[in-house]
């Protein structure tokens, strides 16, 4: 299968055993985790507002979502273009439940009630999804879901009694709860990067718990994991609501972050645009969600002055965007993660060949 | 069983037999389906009565959104059968399909600009779109070939950078192909919408080209069918479908013939633009509205068929038309529930086959 090409799960960084307790081994073998995890903690305190919610903060609501592309397509075997429609479903169900600048629609419940709520019924969206693409297979996944998320941009952008057409939603900030006001910089980007870390570890774990090492067996070898017993139907859909969990939270940030939401939000463009973040930064494991969606968002934010600044024409961005994304595909299939692997692997092999 | 393009070829001498055994196998959904079409067609051409207008609105409404609809799919159908057709051979999901459709569209805009002739338009269309298909399929589909989600992929990357580009070129402002004069104006047609007080009946005017253009679309479509049936090339094209590697081992070239295919689909998209941009205008973002009006009635249709193309185009079209009538905010969940019917009923769409 084709996508077993791109995709290959496994741990990264440093595979070295040494000797020491569990917990110094534990340690080691993820320096570079634990230091990122620094790093993240650490960044408030040297940079601004800009750069902590519009950078970091952004990149990482994208990474939540393009997360659950990457465990789907990933471990799964199936591309599913719908995830940032079932994102799109929970931001604007957190409006409609919730408070927004539009009293006839938003229903003004507390965010404790909104947002479950908005959860419940984007996973319930993202299931009915992948009930439905289950129904066919492989390349067909594509097809079925970008006609959904089509479809869903389209209704947000023809429906005024709930989705207020083209206009959307404005004035969503971040609630107040537990005394802190959650759409101040600083607690919004702790809460980011709460939910990163949580979603990040939840897709570890579950890549390795029995459900996903048997999605990963469905996704290789479907027909034969039917005739050992396993009901693969039921797994793919499992799959989908687990990543519909994802996105759905993904969505809420992305509303409270970016205090609106308009059919733009899950577009067709932003659509893509997620596919995009997921394949650059390398299907094959969940840190490669982030790093495309840094990449992204840095080339989103800086690509355009950049541009300016070299003599080009700073409105050709979407080409720049393009043109990577063809480069990776036709080159690294595996993203910017494999290039990764295969840097470390050539180091590593070229110093054993020097070594002793 | 039935081949992707139709009815199984030893079938063909009873095909009367065959639809009276269906008949006798299936007498209630018979009796169900010949009552619907008696109905649709009192429905279209008798004049409503008063109680029914005041439930439904204006029969000239329907009748319009009906005709409307039905034209529109052949519009669909242009630019779905070459979709279908690729599909279905290089189980290439081209998701660069709208972006041809969008430069069709412009380049038949330039053409007509530049000679004055809105058919000389569709020459250069289908030219110059069969070349980027052609460009397309030598330079890098053919590098790639059975790695479908690759490919996928890398249309989808040339579909983000081609729209960007005919930004720069066109700017984001929708450009109106004008009607040639011959086809101006509109025609009466034999479909009641009313009968006036003075017992006057009013028959239904409708724009000429529209009806040109249909007519145009089911000759093409014919025309493909035809060829596909009784033409060497297109006995190649079914079996390619219905195993590539075995026409490919029997001697058959197949490279060359996914080329053809891929210009063939990509220039009926391109010619397809004119006439969207006849019927509407052409802008920035039609290239995914006709992207997503193609997977919906491959989706709808059948994938790799081309009758079922024809079918999901009509039901399709009829369904944005209508919803847009009658449910003007959630027309689009009107197709959106066929769709999830169909992929619920029948996953490999109503006239397709696993």
């Amino acid at each position: 299968m084709a996508l077993a090409q791109i995709t290959d799960s496994g741990p990264i960084g440093a595979e070295t055993t040494q000797r020491g307790g569990p917990l110094s081994r534990w340690a080691s073998q993820h320096a570079a985790t634990l230091i990122l995890g620094v790093l993240l903690l650490l960044l408030p305190t040297v940079t601004g507002d800009f750069i902590l919610v519009q950078v970091a903060g952004w990149a990482m609501i994208l990474g939540i979502i393009a997360l659950s592309l990457m465990f789907l397509a990933g471990y799964g075997g199936m591309v599913s273009l719908a995830q940032m429609t079932v994102a799109g479903v929970s931001g604007y169900m957190i409006t409609v439940l919730g408070a927004s600048s539009l009293p006839t629609i938003s229903l003004f419940w507390p965010w404790w009630v909104a947002a479950p709520l908005a959860i419940v019924i984007a996973v319930a969206f993202g299931t009915l999804t992948g009930a439905l693409s289950s129904r066919t297979e492989g390349i067909y996944t594509i097809m079925i879901t970008l006609a959904i998320a089509a479809a869903f941009f389209y209704l947000t952008l023809q429906n005024w009694p709930i989705f207020n057409g083209f206009a959307g939603f404005t004035t969503i900030p971040a609630p107040v709860a537990f005394g802190i006001n959650w759409k101040h910089p600083l607690p919004l980007y702790y809460l980011i990067l709460f939910f990163a870390a949580l979603s990040y570890v939840a897709v570890v774990y579950v890549s390795r718990a029995p459900f996903g090492l048997a999605l990963q067996g469905v996704r290789d070898n479907p027909r034969r994991m039917e005739a050992i017993g396993y009901n693969v139907t039921a797994h793919r859909v499992a799959a989908y609501a687990f990543a519909a969990l994802l996105a759905a939270v993904g969505g809420i940030l992305m509303v409270w972050l970016n205090n609106q939401i308009s059919p733009g939000s899950a577009g067709i463009e932003a659509t893509i645009d997620l596919l995009v973040i997921a394949v650059v930064g390398g299907l094959g494991h969940p840190i490669g969600a982030f790093v495309g969606a840094i990449i992204y968002v840095i080339l989103r934010t800086f690509a355009l002055d950049a541009l300016v600044a070299v003599g080009l024409d700073g409105r050709r961005f979407q080409t720049i965007i393009g043109l990577g994304f063809l480069v990776i595909v036709l080159f690294s299939p595996d993203g910017v993660i494999g290039l990764w692997r295969r840097w470390t692997a050539r180091a590593r092999s070229a110093q054993e060949r020097n070594g002793p | 069983m039935t081949t992707a393009f139709g009815d199984d070829e030893r079938t063909h001498a009873g095909r009367g037999d065959a639809l009276a055994r269906w008949i006798g196998y299936h007498p209630v959904a018979a009796l169900i389906i010949a009552v619907v079409v008696i109905f649709a067609a009192w429905l279209v051409l008798a004049p409503w009565p008063a109680g029914f207008e005041d439930v439904f609105g204006k029969k000239r409404l329907f009748i319009n959104a009906l005709i409307n609809g039905i034209t529109l799919g052949g519009l669909y159908f242009l630019v779905a059968s070459g979709f279908t057709l690729i599909f279905g051979l290089m189980r290439n999901v081209n998701l660069a399909h709208g972006s041809l459709y969008l430069f069709g569209g412009y380049m038949g805009y330039e053409a007509g600009q530049w000679s004055g002739s809105w058919l000389f338009g569709y020459v250069i269309a289908f030219v110059s779109c069969a070349i980027v298909g052609i460009a397309m399929q030598f330079l890098i589909f053919r590098r790639m070939e059975g790695q479908d989600l690759r490919q996928t992929l890398v249309t989808l990357g040339l579909s983000i950078v081609f729209s960007d580009l005919m930004v720069w070129v066109w700017g984001g402002n929708a450009i109106q192909i004008d009607t040639p004069d011959y086809l101006m104006g509109p025609v009466p047609t034999p479909i009641v919408v009313a009968v006036k007080s003075s017992g006057e009946t009013v028959f239904l005017q409708y724009p000429r080209v529209r009806l040109v253009i249909f007519a145009a679309a089911v000759l093409i479509g014919v025309g493909m069918w035809l060829a596909l049936h009784r033409t060497r090339i297109g006995v190649m094209i079914r079996a390619g479908v219905d195993d590539r590697d075995m026409l490919s081992v029997l001697g058959y070239r197949v490279q060359l013939l996914f080329v053809l295919v891929f210009a063939f689909g990509a220039g009926l998209a391109g010619m397809a633009g004119i006439v969207g941009g006849t019927f509407q205008s052409i802008s920035l973002g039609e290239d995914s509205h006709f992207l997503l009006a193609s997977l919906q009635v491959v989706i709808v249709g059948g994938m790799g068929s081309i009758p079922g193309a024809a079918l999901g185009a009509i039901i399709i079209g009829c369904s944005e038309q209508l919803g847009l009538v009658y449910f003007q905010n959630y027309a689009t969940m009107l197709t959106f529930l066929i769709m999830v019917v169909v992929l619920a009923i029948r996953p490999q769409g109503l006239l397709g086959r696993r």
